[in-house]
């Protein structure tokens, strides 16, 4: 590993200002990703400022109702949060299906959405990869693609973005804070990553220097549900072959019977009157599933418009030779999740 | 480049200096003779190198060791004395947690502090409903064992005694006199378990 200078951030500016300042800097947070990639050779900075210890690790409710989350927060701290298990239960389903106990207790909110695609050539320096070296050519191309995208990628880059966490972000509407030299900026969380196109060496619209200080979530609906499913090859402790991030809003048309009498007629299906749905393990980044989105608005929540509301989303997507399962996968996978948040809705809006 | 750092490790101060690109696995082993936490992958994917700091556990060979100066380090050797064992340890003796032993301290330390985790009401991937309606806490399944322990692997495939022993330590753990130790059929609730302990501190 190439030696480098360690600096302990004592506050943010310092910290923005000396990381800016070395183009061969980096900042250090739980150090899961960015360590094991100066093992492996993929990156080399000549100093991490390391900012653990600044005071960005608090979950606080803004008086507006929007919760922001520090980042430095430990993921198992995040997904254990009660406001979060509570208000945000895909945020903590997706922290928990993520990595392992003892990982999560390390790595951080910033660091977990800055984290690198898991794509096997890019792991290894021995094979050319346009993210890690750019121009040197793309090796999944021609090489094995299970883990892949479908969805959003470029003839430089098929690489898909491996965080649980950012694909319930990307669901909730989350705005990532960064701050730099020229002062703070508020980022959502769809527009922070990027597709590769011509420049899959950048995986997020972050300047050299800015540094991520918190991520914002905006309140839900009092009715709104959501949760989280990872589909992958181990039951446990795997990154995801695809996830389905989703916050829905139902509409429950009223029961028209008499009290005491028997119900008229049962209520006919809920309508849907939000829905938010983010797919992982199938893009560049978090895909936030908009076209799905504006199908279901307002429809009836049955199984046959989450089928062509999925079949709609993934219309664009191109696979690869090992990955076309993802396509089906997806489409499964977000019609029963949406399924399943439509009957615990449906069944707690009868307890009334 | 080089760094002074000071740990607190099984109760005891020790410092040496080391280079920034230092893991705090490497200090513990090579340079301070710590051998109890293990090398399995160095890149996060084994938990062989789990201890606990400052009281919770983590993995040791992704994190520099310059970035946990004063930190407070448990090993599974410092769970214990001879003829003392801790009940996390005295349960896999007694389940045969274990065959060559490698990953076995990282399990014990995962395990305790998972045990902790489980009792302060941290939900995991597998608890229902996010633990969020259950007031009585989680129930450690053998299903909720095996996810919270997912991140230590064992090559040797012990896994059935590693999740009897684990079950034996929480039902001793848990609050009530039911006797524990029956390493009872697989589907059964091992129980709730209660106070957490603090294992930061020393031992000496
Ligand atoms: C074996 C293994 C399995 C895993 N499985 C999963 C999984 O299933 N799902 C999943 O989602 N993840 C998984 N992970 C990845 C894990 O979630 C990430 O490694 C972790 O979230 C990164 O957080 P960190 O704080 O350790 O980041 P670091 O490694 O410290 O940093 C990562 C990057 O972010 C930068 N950075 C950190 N903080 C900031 C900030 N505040 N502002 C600007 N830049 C910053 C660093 O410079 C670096 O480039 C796994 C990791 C391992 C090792
Ligand atoms: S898919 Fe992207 S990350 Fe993987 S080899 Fe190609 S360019 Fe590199
Ligand atoms: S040696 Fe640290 S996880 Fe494998
Ligand atoms: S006992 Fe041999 S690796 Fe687990």
């Amino acid at each position: 590993m190439i030696p480098f200078d360690y600096r302990r951030a004592i506050d943010v500016d310092s910290a923005v200002a000396a990381a800016t300042a070395n183009p061969r800097a980096a900042y250090l947070g739980g150090g899961t990703n960015v360590v094991d990639h100066m093992k492996l050779g993929i990156t080399g900075p000549g100093m991490l400022v390391d900012i653990t210890g600044l005071p960005l690790d608090e979950i606080k409710e803004l008086p507006d109702g929007r919760l922001r989350i520090g980042a430095t927060v430990r993921n198992s701290d995040l997904a254990a949060d009660p406001l979060i298990r509570r208000r945000y239960p895909v945020l903590s389903q997706a922290l928990l299906a993520g990595a392992s106990g003892q990982l999560r207790n390390l790595a951080t909110t910033g660091g977990n959405l800055l984290q690198r695609t898991r794509c096997v050539y890019f792991q290894n320096v021995t094979t050319p990869c346009n993210k890690r070296e750019p121009g040197s050519g793309c090796s999944a191309l021609e090489g094995y693609t299970r883990y892949h995208a479908i969805l959003g990628a470029s003839a430089d880059c098929v690489a898909v973005h491996p965080s649980d966490m950012a694909v319930a972000m990307a669901a909730l509407d989350a705005v990532v804070v960064v701050t730099g030299v020229h002062g703070e900026r508020s980022i959502p969380l769809r527009d922070f990553h990027r597709l590769p196109g011509r420049e899959p060496e950048r995986d997020t619209v972050l300047d050299h220097g800015e540094l991520i200080i918190a991520v914002e979530l905006p309140a839900l609906p009092a009715r709104a549900r959501s949760s989280y499913r990872k589909v992958r090859d181990r039951a446990s402790y795997a990154f995801a072959l695809v996830s389905v991030a989703a916050v829905l809003e139902l509409e429950i048309p009223e029961n028209r019977g008499t009290v005491g009498a028997h119900p008229a007629q049962p209520p006919g299906p809920a309508l849907i009157k939000d829905i938010r749905l983010a797919l992982g393990g199938v893009a560049h980044k978090p895909w936030r599933a908009s076209r799905a989105e504006e199908f279901l608005r307002g429809k009836e929540a049955v199984e046959e418009n989450f089928r062509r509301a999925a079949e709609e989303e993934l219309d664009s997507a191109a696979t690869l030779r090992d990955n076309a399962f993802k396509v089906p996968m997806s489409r499964n996978t977000i019609v029963a999740v949406l399924r399943d948040l439509t009957a615990a809705q449906a069944g707690k809006e009868q307890q009334r | 480049m080089e760094a002074n750092v000071t740990l607190h490790v099984d109760g005891e101060e020790r410092s040496a200096v080391v280079e920034t690109r230092t893991t705090l696995l490497d200090l513990l082993r090579d340079k301070l003779g710590v051998s109890s936490p293990k090398k399995g992958c160095d890149h996060g994917q084994c938990g062989a190198c789990t201890v606990l700091l400052n009281g919770r556990r983590a993995t040791t060979c992704l994190a520099f060791a310059v970035a946990h100066e004063g930190a407070s380090i448990t090993t599974a050797d410092g769970l214990a004395d001879v003829g003392d064992l801790h009940p996390v340890q005295q349960a896999f003796l007694d389940q045969d947690g274990f065959q060559c032993g490698y990953c076995t301290p990282g399990q014990i330390c995962s395990a305790v502090g998972m045990l902790d985790e489980a009792a302060a009401g941290q939900p995991s991937h597998v608890t229902p409903n996010g633990g969020v309606s259950d007031p009585t806490g989680i129930k450690l399944t053998d299903a909720e064992i095996r996810e919270r322990m997912s991140g230590n692997l064992c090559r040797c495939g012990a896994y059935v005694n590693i999740v009897a022993a684990i079950r034996q330590a929480a039902g001793a753990q848990a609050a009530g006199a039911q006797a524990a130790g029956t390493a009872a059929d697989d589907t059964q609730a091992a129980g709730t378990p209660t106070a957490g302990t603090d294992y930061s501190g020393d031992r000496s």
